[in-house]
């Protein structure tokens, strides 16, 4: 179990996700004539002028309204995700400037499939607890893409979530400890210069998602001397809307700790926000005292889990940004025509 | 070329970044060079609210050059809240529910891919509040 030598915390987080969302039985009309069942019910989709950079930006400006530091107190801008617009060309430097938190700032982008956000979380905590920042910009966000008619393209959706670490006496939830989970598992790739990732079949779902989280959230568990029943809210990565509940189950953790932060039947696969933005709703309803525990997963394979506590703090702060709900709410659905058109989908002759 | 002009323009363009009249507290957006007759400190980088009402607004239903992929789309003049109007491309939003003096807020957004060997342009657009 990794705790950073200062006690760190969440001093401000923010949330966003694109209003648009396509139905999944609008999927499953195109492929399967509306014959398959379906993983979740909507996912997000970003509309033509949007991508990981603009959403990092929204999220980024949310969490610093809501910790109230301008934005060249940061000391990192630190974006993780499957989905940099560019693949040589940091996300980060243009985020940077966007909040006006250069020049003086690290920025980097982050890889690890859909737990890219919370390496950079984790780091963000080493760079906080050790000394050398007083505060740190930690992102998940992506643009996911699903190959036409493969299962992927019913959940791979879009959104983000930003958190600020800083010292845990100004935090509005301290994160306690975390734990990182790694081994070589080939569930989930995507080749340089591929436009679209594919399942090493038989390794999904068992040996991947369910015994990366199932390792690094019972561990954490055990170092910390505490069970499911001790935490108010868990919230797992969520890449659609059954195996978060199953993993949940398995840990031992309710289904009422888990519902507030289930958000993939409404929007899909976020990929690297998915667990970040499930933990932002959970922020935006706690009450201090209330404990959460999050696990993140991204194929490859790891997990990375954290235990938090959430401070008096938040019920202020919650107030200064868009909540995760007014984001949920906006939703105009759109059909599969302008999703292939905007998601560069069609081959102009 | 083209990359240089979009280089320039992006701390005004990314986040709204104005200046201000360090004696008469005037505000103005863009950004401009000291006039000659000025003294070059009396303006400051100022960061605007991004929050405005719309003053005016049309719909451009023939696109120029590299926004063809938006489609039909708004673009509206905008009376932000420290005075200045700028002009900007409406987002997240249908033309129907329109209207002059609607409140609307900045979000920094793509305005345009120059191609597959080209620079991503990201800036300023507006959408209505998120209530």
């Amino acid at each position: 179990m990794m705790k950073p030598q200062q006690p760190v915390g969440i001093i401000g987080y923010g949330t966003y996700i694109p209003r648009y969302r396509i139905a999944a039985r609008e999927i499953a009309r195109i492929w399967t004539d509306g014959q398959s069942g379906t993983p979740v019910e909507a996912k997000s989709v970003p509309g033509p002028d949007e991508d990981t950079i603009t959403m990092s930006i929204e999220a980024a400006r949310n969490a610093l309204a809501r910790a109230s530091i301008p934005a060249s107190a940061l000391g990192a801008v630190w974006i993780g995700s499957e989905s940099h617009p560019y693949s040589v060309k940091p996300s980060g430097t243009v985020v940077a400037d966007a909040l006006g938190a250069g020049p003086w700032v690290s920025a980097a982008d982050w890889e690890f499939a859909c737990k890219a956000g919370s390496e950079a979380l984790t780091a963000a905590m080493a760079l906080v607890g050790s000394g050398m920042q007083r505060y740190a910009l930690a992102i998940g966000a992506d643009t996911a893409q699903g190959r036409p008619g493969d299962a992927l393209e019913y959940t791979a959706s879009a959104g983000a979530a930003a958190l600020i670490v800083g010292p845990a006496e100004e935090a509005l939830a301290t994160v306690d400890a975390t734990i990182s989970y790694v081994t070589d598992t080939p569930d989930f790739y995507r080749r340089a210069d591929r436009p679209y990732p594919v399942h090493g079949n038989r390794f999904t779902g068992e040996p991947a998602y369910f015994h990366q989280i199932q390792s690094a959230a019972g561990e954490l568990l055990r170092q910390l001397g505490r069970t499911a029943a001790d935490f108010t809210y868990a919230v797992f990565h969520q890449p659609n809307a059954k195996f978060p509940q199953a993993v949940a189950k398995r840990l031992g953790f309710t289904d009422r700790q888990v519902a507030p932060g289930l958000l993939s039947p409404q929007i899909g696969n976020t990929y690297s926000g998915a667990a970040l933005i499930g933990l932002c709703a959970i922020l935006d309803i706690a009450q201090p005292g209330d404990t959460i525990f999050m696990t993140t997963y991204g194929s490859g394979a790891g997990s990375d889990a954290y235990a938090l506590t959430v401070t008096e703090a938040v019920l202020e702060r919650r107030e200064r940004a868009p909540l995760t709900a007014t984001y949920l709410k906006r939703a105009v659905m759109i059909d599969y025509a302008i999703y292939a058109k905007w998601r560069g989908k069609l081959v102009m002759g | 070329m083209k990359i240089a002009r979009h280089w320039r323009d992006r701390v005004p363009r990314y986040r709204l970044e104005g200046q201000r009249h360090r004696h008469t507290g005037e505000v103005r957006f863009p950004p401009q060079p000291p006039a000659l007759d000025e003294d070059p400190n009396d303006w400051e980088p100022y960061q605007l609210s991004g929050r405005g009402e719309i003053y005016s607004f049309s719909v451009l239903r023939q696109t120029p050059e590299g926004f063809a992929s938006f489609g039909v789309y708004p673009v509206a003049l905008v009376r932000l809240e420290e005075g200045p109007l700028v002009t900007a491309q409406l987002t997240d939003c249908d033309e129907s529910e329109l209207t002059i003096g609607m409140p609307v807020e900045m979000v920094t957004r793509r305005l345009m891919d120059t191609g597959e060997d080209g620079v991503l342009v990201y800036g300023y657009k507006f959408r209505p509040r998120l209530s």
